[in-house]
């Protein structure tokens, strides 16, 4: 109830609103009050949302920047991505590095919290500020220090793999190769997203009481057999949607691959999806084209998650 | 018994390993800021900074150009963090508080624009703002920005406003309490938690968006600090980088966001655990 008086005016005094049944009598207050989050979403994400689906039909390039008309192609700009292997491959690639990566974040996290829950306390605020700190890193700078990292002639992670017997890794070129340039890129995107999923599902963990792991215990459950058979089928929300937040994301990885790049190529192999559109759109200003794939790159994530949001419906109309 | 402390040893010092691990390449940036190019030259890594000193900072601040992305990065800050919380409140007011016809439907698009990739819409953003002549400007990135937070932020208050029960106000203006008094004196201290989670989450998402940014503002006077940053790495494919001042203008970029999300850290986290439960 405490809506009504974020408009309505100081001056009004108690006695002018019925403080019985307003929630039926005062109709049109909770439309007035999402009008300015409408009017944003609308502006910020509907309407070029729309556009991106509108042009996905036209013919706009170069020339229609400077005023000509864009002709309707219908299918056109599907059909030529479609048709072209490049496309798939940026797909596919976008796929795979999205599945593996977000796996194994999601094996690292529940890693690292089943370790916080069993170490003792000091060791335990060890790995939790630590992960802090990697979680608080801005990505851009995060960028900056992995390429260092892995920089060919005096990255520290050249030089140590190269003390390694038998191993020889002097001035070894990690950006120059599509496989372990995105190796290094999952790599990145595994650090940056490891703390949230371990914070998550430690959190998870934290509800699982003693004593139910004593009953356990005392009915004979070795420890595997308490982790597959009590432990994880009771934090399994948490890590579903934490899964289904790494995917989304992992999909759309940009900056990451962006700044990579930078470093070392940007032929098409080290393309992922975002970078991709991004090319197209703004480097050869292949609008239409662009569009086209923005638009294919909304229906995989919604296939996706399409799933989750289901359920989140479901629990709101509860 | 003994058994049991060895397995707590290894336990330990698993936990010990994956720290160093993950708060290596943390430590390595400042190290590195501290040490001159000659220093970073050499092929053996000098693990700690004896014998450092302040003179990247100094090199990279001199031409006042991060004061400047400084400048920008804050401006946009404030303007996103003051609108997309008012904003986000007065929707989860209206959504946790009233039932009417269309709420659903605002819940869902609230929900499927989360999904939605920004990769996917910057082209349209970039028509969008430059055929109302805002490329380069505050305005023009809030408003995407604004845009991009208010659906995470409403389903984050939401749950602090449906926490808040109505009685309580209702008791309240009972007892004689205006009702812009009962708000102000009831109800607002309570949702206090909920505003600054979001105010928080509004900021670092609009202080480290890097690709936005990068479509949006194409000048050189006015990128943000990430963009600013990035021109750094961008230096190093072309010429010998001075990876000294790079990890300088990292650590100027890092540090005090980091030491902040230390500190905000535990509410935030409350915060988004709150909306989730009690939504």
């Amino acid at each position: 109830m405490s809506v009504t008086i974020d408009r309505t005016p100081a001056t009004v005094t108690p006695t002018t609103v019925a403080p019985k049944n307003r929630r039926k009598r005062r109709g049109g207050i909770p439309y007035w009050l999402l009008v300015p989050a409408i009017a944003i979403l609308v502006i910020g994400t509907g309407y070029p949302t729309a556009w991106q689906l509108v042009n996905s039909f036209r013919d706009y390039g170069l020339a229609q920047q400077f005023g000509k008309p864009a002709p309707w192609v219908g299918f056109d700009n599907y059909t030529s991505l479609i048709t072209d292997t490049q496309f798939w491959g940026v797909v596919g690639r976008s796929l795979i590095f999205c599945a593996v990566t977000a796996a194994v974040t999601l094996a690292i996290g529940l890693g690292l919290a089943l370790l916080m829950a069993a170490a003792s306390r000091a060791a335990r605020l060890a790995l939790q500020i630590s992960l802090l700190l990697a979680w608080a890193m801005p990505v851009v700078a995060a960028m900056t220090v992995w390429t260092w990292l892995f920089d060919r002639r005096r990255g520290v992670i050249n030089y140590t793999l190269d003390k390694l017997p038998g191993v020889d890794m002097y001035r070894y070129d990690w950006l120059a190769e599509p496989l372990s340039f995105f190796a290094v890129a999952s790599i990145i995107v595994i650090w940056m997203s490891v703390p949230f999923v371990a914070f998550s599902l430690y959190a998870g963990l934290t509800q699982v009481s003693e004593e139910v792991l004593e009953a356990a215990d005392l009915d004979g459950a070795s420890g595997s057999q308490r982790l597959r058979l009590v432990i994880l089928p009771i934090i399994r929300p948490v890590m579903s949607i934490v899964l289904l937040l790494q995917i989304i994301w992992d999909l759309r990885v940009f900056t990451q691959i962006k700044i990579l790049q930078d470093a070392g190529s940007n032929a098409t192999e080290f393309d992922l999806l975002g970078t991709y559109i991004y090319k197209i759109g703004t480097g050869s200003q292949h609008f239409g084209v662009s569009a086209a794939a923005s638009v294919i790159v909304l229906l995989i994530t919604l296939a996706v998650s399409g799933a989750y949001v289901w359920r989140v419906m479901k629990e709101d109309s509860q | 018994m003994n058994r049991r402390g060895l397995r707590k040893a290894g336990v330990n010092s698993l936990a010990i390993v994956f720290a160093l691990i993950w708060v290596f390449p943390v430590y390595w940036m400042i190290n590195s800021s501290f040490l001159a190019n000659r220093t970073l030259q050499r092929f053996t890594p000098t693990w700690v900074p004896f014998g450092g000193s302040f003179r990247n900072f100094q090199a990279v601040l001199a031409d006042g150009s991060f004061f400047k992305a400084l400048g920008m990065s804050l401006a946009i800050a404030a303007v996103v963090v003051f609108f997309a919380v008012l904003f986000a409140f007065l929707a989860a007011v209206a959504i946790s508080r009233f039932r009417f016809r269309g709420r659903a439907s605002f819940v869902l698009a609230v929900l499927l624009i989360q999904m939605l990739p920004a990769e996917a819409l910057f082209i349209a953003q970039y028509k969008m703002i430059s055929s109302v002549n805002l490329l380069n400007t505050v305005i023009g990135v809030s408003v995407i920005y604004i845009a991009a937070v208010v659906p995470f932020t409403v389903w984050m208050l939401r749950g602090f406003v449906a926490g808040v029960p109505a009685d309580l106000e209702e008791a309240a203006m009972v007892d004689g309490l205006s009702r812009s008094k009962a708000f102000f004196k009831i109800t607002f201290p309570l949702l206090m938690p909920g505003l600054v989670a979001s105010a928080v989450y509004a900021f670092l998402q609009a202080w480290n968006e890097f690709t936005v940014a990068l479509v949006l503002l194409t000048k050189d006077d006015s990128a943000t600090l990430p963009l600013w940053l990035r021109g750094f790495i961008q230096a190093s494919a072309t010429r010998e980088t001075d990876w000294g001042q790079v990890m300088a203008a990292s650590t100027l970029v890092a540090v005090p966001i980091i030491i902040f999300f230390m500190i905000v850290q535990g509410r935030m986290t409350a915060g988004l655990v709150s909306g989730a439960v009690k939504g």
